[in-house]
């Protein structure tokens, strides 16, 4: 009995994990091998098994919208994890001044992150829009001359999105600064104070480098969620004017469902999956690694 | 409270610090203000070109059109109440079904080792990082093979798989957790399953309300699942939404359109304003520390 007991014991925590770790090897890594298989057939409208090899991704590299949508992703990307963390230091540095109504100024830059895009987009759709937004406002502030037209703009429209884009990770990037910055420890800033180094000095050589593990980790959010970006596209611009805001996920989505191109999608869809393992696969390895030394 | 940079407190400095941070201020609430204020002015008023001004006379219709007689494309004209109710359905089972299931899954893989447990951690980090528009498309042959699409109650199944990573914040969690208590009640003869919910549980209430507020937000502001996996009949209110504002109409009714927004947005909202930190805390929990 007491055996049965030590062996229940010493499975129990595999069988307990078992349904968890079935459910994400065919939830993520079995779809994911449907969709990889998909991509070497000839299916367009209707699942095709006929095996045509690396056609499609020949196709997909032909492909006029797809080159587009990588362009896009290759202004989206940098722009979109760069402008939250330059702003998001720097706003999270001038709140930490022991201003007045820190918590209210806080809450109003933070308080995007709890929208969805769809919520988002639609006001920014209007506020971005020349006929009811800002534009329209100026024109009526006296401004007659004032354009701001980006979304309807096709050399534009995809810097519309990195407005929105940036507007709603800002204050959760600034919070993540935030909390590095209260970690710094005064001593240091003190000494340095003592030695009589200037304030920006002080901010330069002493304080950003300690918010190093805050960049990484932010812009390690930040890469992943950008990559990803299609709810923000479909609300915005649907990927127009023409295809000019399209990006990956939109590309991926719009094959498959849209234009009865499975084969395409699939292969757009590995595409981006492989560019989403290039960011996570060395992340979590060192994070393993780190973890077997602890 | 600490000392911190006794030189900048003064002088114009502080006035470029205040100014900055209204800017930013400003900026943030651009899309806040337009939308709640465009909600409560009469139509008329928006079209004579009054967008980011107080409304010169109040009104209440947008909020109730947009509630219950705004078109979104369906057959009848019922405006966003049955999406409400439908992304309720859904977000109120996902969120405690994911939230506990990834709590037990946390517990077993931080504290009772076993062989494979790296591969497994490996396995559910990488699900965080990959793309949904990958998984839809599978996903919608499998739920019309299954008819799954019949139900919300597919929704509620995709959501919960989708959020087996979750398990990793808990993980995080119960990994600093002191295991005395448990090796206690393990001698005393407790199982896995006592020791979780007597001991493990109740203790994990900060991370639960952490997870809980994540899942919630995520799960009611999911628009790719939402859009291709429900019943056309029990659409949610992200998809709602956005039918509703892409409606064509001979006059698009900006007023109704973003009391809907509003509407759609208030939950998450809500919630943010009474557990605002936990958002902050839940989002850098599980990336920092895999």
């Amino acid at each position: 009995m007491s055996t049965l007991r030590a062996r229940l014991d010493h499975w129990l925590p595999q069988l307990a994990v078992a349904p968890a770790l079935a459910v994400s090897l065919i939830f993520f890594y079995g779809l994911t091998a449907w969709v990889a298989a998909l991509s070497f057939t000839e299916s367009e409208g209707a699942v095709s098994w006929a095996w045509i090899g690396w056609e499609q991704y020949r196709r997909l590299f032909e492909d006029d919208t797809w080159w587009k949508a990588l362009r896009n992703l290759a202004l989206y990307l940098p722009l979109v994890v760069g402008l939250p963390l330059v702003l998001g230091c720097g706003l999270a540095i001038l709140l930490d001044q022991k201003v007045r109504f820190e918590n209210s100024i806080r809450t109003s830059i933070l308080y995007p992150l709890a929208l969805s895009w769809i919520v988002a987009g639609t006001v920014w759709r209007w506020l971005l829009s020349p006929e009811t937004g800002i534009e329209k406002f100026m024109h009526g502030m006296g401004f007659e001359g004032a354009v701001f037209d980006w979304i309807v703009q096709p050399g534009q429209a995809i810097f519309a999105l990195v407005i929105v884009a940036v507007w709603h990770s800002t204050g959760f990037v600034m919070s993540m600064f935030m909390a590095g910055l209260r970690s710094i420890d005064d001593s240091v800033i003190k000494a340095a104070m003592i030695d009589g180094a200037s304030m920006p000095r002080i901010y330069w050589r002493v304080v950003l480098p300690a918010l190093r593990p805050t960049v990484f980790s932010a812009a390690l959010i930040l890469l992943p969620a950008a990559l990803r970006t299609f709810d923000l596209v479909v609300v915005l611009t649907q990927g127009g004017p023409g295809q000019s805001s399209v990006l990956p996920a939109f590309f991926v989505f719009d094959r498959f469902f849209r234009r009865d191109q499975m084969g395409l999608g699939a292969a757009s869809a590995m595409v981006l999956l492989l560019t989403c393992a290039m960011v996570a696969v060395p992340y979590i390895l060192g994070e393993l690694r780190k973890q077997r030394h602890d | 409270m600490t000392e911190r940079l006794p030189g900048s407190s003064r002088g114009p400095a502080r006035w470029a610090v205040y100014g900055s941070l209204l800017l930013g201020v400003l900026f943030f609430l651009l899309p806040a203000w337009f939308g709640l204020i465009n909600a409560f002015k009469p139509l008329s008023e928006i079209q004579a070109g009054n967008v980011l001004g107080l409304p010169r006379s109040w009104t209440l219709l947008p909020w109730g059109e947009a509630w219950s007689n705004a078109c979104t494309g369906a057959a009848a004209c019922t405006g966003l109440s049955r999406y409400f109710i439908a992304s309720l359905l859904v977000v109120v089972p996902s969120t405690i079904i994911s939230t506990l299931w990834g709590c037990f899954n946390g517990y077993v893989l931080a504290k009772w080792r076993f062989r494979g447990a790296d591969l497994v951690l490996f396995l559910m980090m990488f699900g965080i990082f990959m793309p949904a528009a990958l998984f839809v498309f599978p996903l919608s042959l499998v739920f019309a093979k299954l008819q799954l699409s019949q139900s919300l109650a597919g929704l509620v199944v995709v959501h919960t798989l989708y959020s087996v990573p979750a398990a990793l914040y808990f993980r995080n969690y119960f990994v600093g957790f002191p295991g005395e208590l448990i090796k206690a009640a393990r001698i005393d003869g407790a199982g896995l399953w006592t020791i979780f919910w007597r001991i493990v549980l109740p203790t994990a209430q900060p991370i639960l309300v952490v997870v809980g507020t994540m899942q919630f937000t995520a799960i009611w502001n999911d628009f790719i699942f939402a859009l291709v996996l429900a019943p056309s009949d029990q659409q949610l209110v992200t998809v709602g939404l956005n039918n509703l504002t892409n409606v064509q109409e001979d006059v698009p009714r900006y007023n109704v359109y973003m009391a809907a927004a509003v509407i759609a947005g208030a939950p998450t909202l809500l919630l943010y304003i009474l557990a605002g930190k936990y958002f902050v805390r839940g989002l850098t929990a599980g990336a920092v520390k895999g």
